[in-house]
């Protein structure tokens, strides 16, 4: 059956997957090709014996590196998420009140880098925010600062890429739930007396919360295990348990470790990718 | 809403200029003299002659181009068929998982699903033989996976805006649902098909973490030989490299929303679930 191949497509490559990471995080690293020691084995009398091991747990547990990188994670992807919000929600509400022909094209000019290579507007930013990069030397003309300052290879700069990169994927839920909203409830608050400010804290605010929680979650989910922008704009001390992963398996090689760093991740994202379900849920009632 | 200049339209202006600098940034230096990408000497546009010369990333980027095609395909079919499936058979045995396992690879950390996926090839080549090593195989398999995510996302968007009515009339007037398919589902969603297409095949184009992962010897995509340069620095063929990209994205999506806005122009508003 035609229709049965997706199902049987995304158990094969996305949901078996995961039960292999699990089996191999409780095997042995070895040197060998691949660089691991099989769980099942049978002996000479063709007794199959298993080997279960739960080393792997015990060692991120042992050493401060994981626990400290995982909390890292856990905190720039909090804050990241916030200060997107912060970002995102006037952008999101200028659109959602533009003139119904100028608001395709802002929310195309908020999709249009989304489109652009990611790999690439995170580089962009290097340029930007290096030593005698543009930001740098902007402030030293402008007479602000008198030596440049060091963002590059800080925990700064990868809030700046994380937020950055980020962006769009707050901007679009919010928008839609923005954009849903009736515009006559915010002028039936202005008959009863409440002032814009008023009216938005009681009124707009409130509505949008199905588009904060999605945007939300769909900002911290990936965010906990991103690579490339600790990997390119922070510095050796920006702990992300996605880098970490990623040395385990390339540089360490102890292909083990990195599935019980993968298998812990998972774990820890579980409750959020449940709760953006809800959330998407939540949405499609409300409209 | 308001004419006068608000909180609101300045904060949102200074968000469009945070999205944009870095690009044109970007673009901007690709025409500078000096090898030194921020200090401008002068107009030159010998970074990109330096990058046509570039056997290595010309390889790169043909490799990145055979993969992206073939991956974007697959996961337009396979995204689809998972589209139609979930917006159109109503409850079925699964339907949860497949709603799950359609929606968790957008969110998913890359790092994961790249490493698991290497881990399913590896075993799998112990067990069946296949795939032997790693290299385009699995790079085509490993990105039509998150990308029919994706598409199905963008296409299930348009199934649920455009209302059945024709499709039930030309059930009762005894069309099979083949028929029906063919004349009147797919026509009506051919612009969701063309962007989700698109989409993938720039995602694909654009994946660094999960190709690393499954990639073998011999199968280097453009964002592995980037991101080993960019490793070491900024250098300036990079980006010209990043212009030529952002040049080509720039057109096809608005051609792709050219395509759009001519072949449905009442729906307006709802389509900010295709992205």
């Amino acid at each position: 059956m035609v229709i049965a191949i997706p199902m049987i497509w995304l158990l094969v490559f996305f949901l078996i997957p995961f039960a292999v990471v699990f089996k191999l995080s409780l095997s042995e690293a070895a040197i060998a090709r691949p660089p691991y020691l099989p769980i099942m084995t049978w002996d000479e009398e063709g007794i199959l014996s298993f080997i279960l091991n739960i080393g792997n747990y015990f060692y991120l547990l042992e050493d401060d590196l994981y626990i400290y990188a995982y909390m890292q994670s856990m905190k720039i992807a909090l804050v990241s998420t916030l200060i997107c919000l912060l970002v995102a929600y006037p952008m999101a509400l200028a659109i959602a009140r533009a003139k119904a022909g100028s608001r395709n094209l802002l929310l195309m000019l908020v999709i249009l880098p989304f489109w652009t290579s990611f790999l690439l507007r995170v580089y962009a930013w290097i340029g930007i925010l290096k030593t005698n990069g543009l930001l740098n030397n902007a402030l030293l003309w402008l007479g602000l600062i008198d030596q440049p300052l060091a963002i590059m290879q800080t925990d700064l700069a990868v809030y700046i890429g994380i937020v950055y990169t980020y962006l769009p994927f707050m901007i679009l839920p919010l928008y839609t739930s923005l954009v849903k909203q009736d515009a006559a409830l915010l002028e039936a608050a202005a008959d009863l007396g409440a002032r814009p400010a008023t009216a938005f804290f009681s009124v707009t605010l409130p509505l949008s919360f199905p588009g904060i929680a999605a945007g939300s979650l769909l900002v911290f989910i990936p965010v906990v295990g991103e690579f490339v922008i600790p990997a390119l704009l922070g510095g050796p001390d920006t702990l992300m348990i996605g880098k970490v992963l990623w040395s385990e398996f390339f540089s360490n090689r102890d292909w083990p470790v990195a599935s019980a760093v993968a298998t812990v991740m998972l774990v820890v994202l579980v409750v959020p990718i449940m709760l953006l379900r809800l959330a998407q849920q939540a949405d499609e009632v409300q409209s | 809403m308001k004419s006068r200049l608000g909180f609101v339209p300045v904060m949102a202006a200074l968000g469009f200029v945070f999205l944009y600098v870095p690009i044109i940034s970007l673009i901007v230096y690709s025409f500078n003299e000096s090898k030194l990408v921020t200090v401008w000497s002068r107009f030159s546009t010998k970074w990109y002659v330096e990058l046509l010369n570039d056997e290595q990333i010309l390889n790169a980027a043909w490799i990145s181009f055979k993969i992206g095609a073939i991956s974007a395909t697959a996961a337009l079919v396979f995204g689809t068929i998972a589209a139609l499936v979930l917006q159109r058979f109503g409850r079925f045995r699964g339907k949860t998982l497949l709603t799950g396992m359609v929606s968790a690879p957008l969110v998913m950390p890359e790092v994961i699903t790249g490493l698991s996926l290497l881990l399913l090839f590896v075993a799998m080549e112990s067990v069946f033989g296949w795939p032997a090593g790693r290299g385009l195989t699995t790079i085509i398999i490993a990105h039509t996976t998150f990308c029919m995510a994706f598409v199905a996302v963008v296409v299930q968007a348009r199934l649920a805006d455009m209302d059945s009515d024709q499709e039930e009339a030309a059930m009762d007037l005894g069309a099979t649902p083949a028929r029906v398919f063919w004349d009147i589902t797919l026509p009506t969603i051919a612009p969701a098909l063309i962007s989700g297409w698109l989409l993938a095949f720039t995602l694909s184009l654009d994946d660094l973490v999960i190709a690393s992962f499954v990639s073998g010897p011999g199968a280097t995509t453009l964002p592995m030989l980037i991101f080993s340069k960019v490793r070491l620095g900024v250098s300036p063929d990079v980006n010209a490299l990043a212009t030529l990209m952002i040049l080509i994205v720039a057109v096809g999506v608005m051609l792709a929303a050219w395509i759009m806005h001519s072949s449905k122009s009442k729906t307006a508003g709802s389509n900010s679930g295709e992205i």
